[in-house]
């Protein structure tokens, strides 16, 4: 096991070498002069000159791409050119909101979908599995500003609730993160709801017409039992795939429920370097969700070997 | 003896009615049947697919598909109580505590990802009061009375660690852990090979005599029925056609149909030989080995030697078996010799040209020369594609025009017994054997010099599979085709063979003259073989023990 995941790691290290390849070629790869492209359309030829140096444009590419790694690798993503922070900086007081909600989404979205997943598989071809089915697909057919501006006219204009919108941390206290969070989750969930259930359904039947959920009925132990133990664990391979993919999916493309909901996430940080043209910022966001794959993709790999013991690398 | 057959019986089904959905003019699954099994006593429910005898054990279980087949009339009773009318919560408790059953397949009737001890577990903690430590020493024994090695590395393994047996001995244990009365093993060695069948059918045996249960043992091998039955049931679509102590059914069955399947069980006494053969050799394989590699990451990988140095030859008009238990090799050799996989070393001269390392470009002109025919009929027609088109389509890659190609897989269809116009329709719209029949059409459409038959009988019924062994013989007789047979079955080897090549660990242990090697076998692991065989003692085509043959005609 733990050479299993020394290995793993070790062949992230080229996936990771290549995504950063690219984003430094990104910029020095479009036409034109890299540093007139940074410094936008009005700049003084002082500037430019001073970003040609901070840079390093004088240097053959190979020196300046590993001059960009050993920054990279010392925590220096450069400095944006609109706000003049430093990009590390800035990606650190976006980050909590994000991870929050992409956390908060996929717990509320598991709790609710696997469990229905499990009745509809289970009461399958009845009334139960068409309504579960049906609300799988509302889920899927319903924008998520949609549902967000509904709930927010609901629970926090009409009924006073929670607030309008808005992130406080946690660090200011579980109950104002909670009444600000509650609504961008429930939002965002519906459509991972709609997926983990229909996955969960599709997995569960496959499994439930095996000889050994036979068996375990021919044992006497009762129908939740053989749900749960004998059937829901061998489901699960293919699940843990979706809520997997779908986290990494959530911290990065939480762009439309963050402008919803007003909050400070790196899903609007992206949107806003992106429409800013500010190439530090892009540069540093893609190779964040890269790596956010990578490693997602390792626990989901992880999560495999607990929990099939026929699965070994 | 007589003392037990007072006893009251233990399963008592009467005039039991299963019926395919709730409405009362569904189709009749199970037509009227009865049948008693008394303490002590092995009741052998014999039949071919369709019979009806898995419905039969799933509805006294109370495990049939819900809402697709139903039992509509009749009585199952089980010590006196009716299980068609109890209660969900009612036949939960008597499962396992009153009734248990096993499966044919080991390898999937385990959970894989629960280890197996815990499997166990599970009955005695639904069951029983039992504390975590007295569960445990009555699973270890009860491990142990099924003869496993090392019961605590077992208790904790995982079922893909097992062999197949080994699944089964647990599949056992988990079914008597808790004394029923009634056991019911729905054709619990068919997947198994001859040796371990032996050895779980006297495991079987010796439990029953110990723990007095009465098993219901379903079955479509009449091998396995002389070994294991006190009494024997043959049904057929669906009904009874004749019940009997085993003795009695064996020697003087009293109904045609009982009569056709037995005798249709190959003789395990094999066929007169042919005269030796001066015709020309058309396959050859030299030192053909494969070896398999697993490749790690870190020090050196793991290698498998699936065929080692197999060294065979096979003449015009001549049938060449190849025999061995699961894992012997004989597929990949079959396979290696075809080229679907490519061997690691070794030669394979068809017609003459060496064919063991060519290129796949340089191979084709050559694939023609050797066709395959597989195990599985269901799966190895493509569904999509109509009867005729699958026959056409090789004559076709090899530049025969559409209509050509066509009236020759008509004229092919009739060759193998199915009518010509057969070519329009599905795979889906045959019978398993009557499949198998297209696919040796399809097979012989290019004109090859060697067919190859992988377990091509194996999934088939016993009678079926004797039209199916005949029309092999007939084709080999008209077109003089050499056929390569690799089967498991001894039976089946004695008949159609005129050499067979025994094969273990990926060795040939044994080769010679069918009748030869199937009488006097001079290596250990044949003589093993042969001793395995079930029903080895019973010539059932001539309705009398094979002792009693040798005595009459001697």
């Amino acid at each position: 096991m733990l050479g299993y995941l020394i290995r793993r790691i070790f062949a992230a290290v080229p996936v990771m070498g290549v995504v950063a390849l690219f984003v430094f070629l990104l910029l020095r790869l479009t036409p034109g002069d890299p540093a007139a492209i940074l410094a936008g359309d009005n700049a003084t030829p002082e500037r430019l000159e001073r970003i040609r140096e901070s840079l390093g444009l004088n240097e053959p590419l190979i020196v300046q791409f590993i001059t960009w790694v050993n920054k990279l690798l010392h925590g220096d993503l450069g400095t944006s050119l609109i706000s003049n922070l430093p990009v590390i900086k800035m990606i650190g007081q976006r980050v909590e909101p994000s991870i929050s909600i992409a956390l908060c989404t996929i717990i509320l979205a598991v709790i609710v979908a696997v469990p229905l997943g499990v009745i509809a598989a289970w009461k399958h071809g009845t009334w139960i599995d068409r309504f579960v089915m049906g609300l799988s697909v509302l889920g899927f057919s319903v924008p998520v500003f949609v549902v967000g501006y509904i709930l927010i006219e609901v629970f926090a204009i009409e009924l006073r609730w929670v607030p309008v919108q808005g992130f406080k941390s946690i660090s200011a206290g579980f109950g104002p993160f909670f009444e600000r969070i509650i609504l961008p989750t429930c939002a965002l969930s519906f459509i991972y709801i709609a997926l983990i259930a229909r996955m969960t359904r599709a997995a569960m039947l496959d499994v439930l017409g095996e000889d050994y959920v036979r068996t375990a009925r021919a044992k006497g132990i009762n129908e939740v039992a053989v749900m749960m133990r004998h059937a829901l664990r061998n489901a699960a391979v293919p699940v843990i795939t979706v809520i997997g993919t779908g986290f990494a999916l959530l911290i990065s493309g939480v762009v439309v429920t963050e402008s919803v909901f007003n909050i400070p996430g790196i899903g609007r940080l992206t949107v806003d370097a992106v429409l800013a043209r500010d190439y530090p910022v892009i540069q540093a966001m893609i190779l964040l969700t890269s790596l956010i794959y990578v490693v997602v993709n390792l626990l989901i790999d992880v999560a495999y070997t607990l929990l099939d013991p026929r699965i070994r690398y | 003896m007589t003392n037990q057959a007072m006893t009251n019986p233990v399963l008592d089904i009467s005039n039991l009615v299963v019926s395919v959905g709730k409405k009362p003019g569904g189709n009749k699954i199970i037509d009227g049947i009865s049948i008693q099994v008394r303490e002590r006593e092995t009741l052998c429910l014999v039949g071919e697919s369709g019979s009806g005898k898995s419905v039969t054990s799933l509805t006294t279980m109370g495990l049939l598909p819900k809402g697709t087949l139903v039992p509509t009339s009749g009585s199952v009773k089980l010590v006196g109580e009716e299980l068609l009318t109890a209660t969900d919560r009612r036949l939960r408790q008597l499962r396992a505590t009153q009734m248990a059953m096993i499966f044919q397949e080991p390898m999937t009737a385990l959970n894989p990802v629960v280890p197996v001890g815990r499997q166990i577990d599970e009955v005695l903690r639904a069951h029983t009061k039992l504390d975590a430590r007295a569960r445990r020493k009555r699973i270890l024994d009860m491990m142990e009375q099924v003869h496993l090695p090392q019961v605590e590395r077992i208790f904790a393994s995982y079922p893909h660690r097992l062999s197949g047996g080994q699944r089964q001995r647990i599949m056992i244990a988990m079914a008597l852990v808790l004394e029923p009365k009634l056991l019911i093993a729905d054709e619990p060695t068919t997947a198994l090979d001859v040796t371990t069948q032996k050895q779980i059918l006297s495991l079987i045996r010796e439990l029953q005599r110990d723990h007095g249960t009465a098993v219901l043992f379903i079955t479509h091998d009449m091998g396995v029925v002389a070994e294991i039955a006190d009494r024997v049931a043959v049904m057929r679509q669906g009904r009874l056609v004749e019940t009997g102590p085993l003795e009695a059914v064996l020697r003087n069955p009293t109904m045609e149909y009982t009569r056709n399947l037995l005798a249709s069980v190959p003789s395990l006494v094999p066929r007169p030989p042919r005269e030796e053969s001066r015709e020309p050799v058309v396959l050859e394989a030299n030192d053909l080995s494969k070896i398999y590699k697993e490749r790690a990451f870190f020090g050196k990988g793991r290698e498998v030697v699936a065929a080692d140095k197999v060294t065979l030859t096979l003449r015009k008009g001549r049938t060449l078996g190849i025999v061995g238990e699961s894992g012997s090799g004989k597929s990949t050799v079959a396979r290696c010799i075809v080229r679907l996989i490519d061997p690691t070393s070794g030669g394979v001269r068809l017609a003459g040209r060496e064919i063991a390392d060519i290129s796949r470009r340089l191979l084709q002109p050559h694939r023609q020369k050797i066709q395959i025919v597989f195990q599985d009929p269901y799966r190895s027609l493509n569904p999509r594609v109509t009867v005729g088109e699958s026959i056409a389509e090789g004559p076709i890659n090899y530049g025969t025009s559409h209509a050509d190609a066509m009236k020759r897989a008509r004229e092919l269809l009739e060759l193998v017994g199915l009518p010509a116009d057969a070519v329009s329709r599905y795979p889906h719209q045959f019978s398993g054997g009557q499949r198998q029949r297209i696919a040796i059409a399809r097979a012989l459409a290019l004109d090859p010099d060697v067919l190859v038959a992988d377990e091509a009988v194996s999934a088939l019924d016993v009678s079926v599979q004797a039209q199916v062994l005949e029309l092999l013989d007939e084709i080999q007789k008209r077109l003089g085709i050499a056929i390569l047979f690799i089967t498991h079955d001894l039976r089946v080897a004695a008949q159609i063979c005129d050499e067979v090549v025994v094969m273990q660990h990926g060795r040939v242990v044994e080769q010679g003259p069918a009748a030869e090697v199937l009488t006097h076998p001079k290596e250990a692991y044949t003589k093993a073989l042969l001793d395995a065989a079930p029903g080895r003692d019973w010539d059932f085509a001539n309705f009398r023990p094979v002792a009693e043959g040798v005595g009459a005609t001697a």
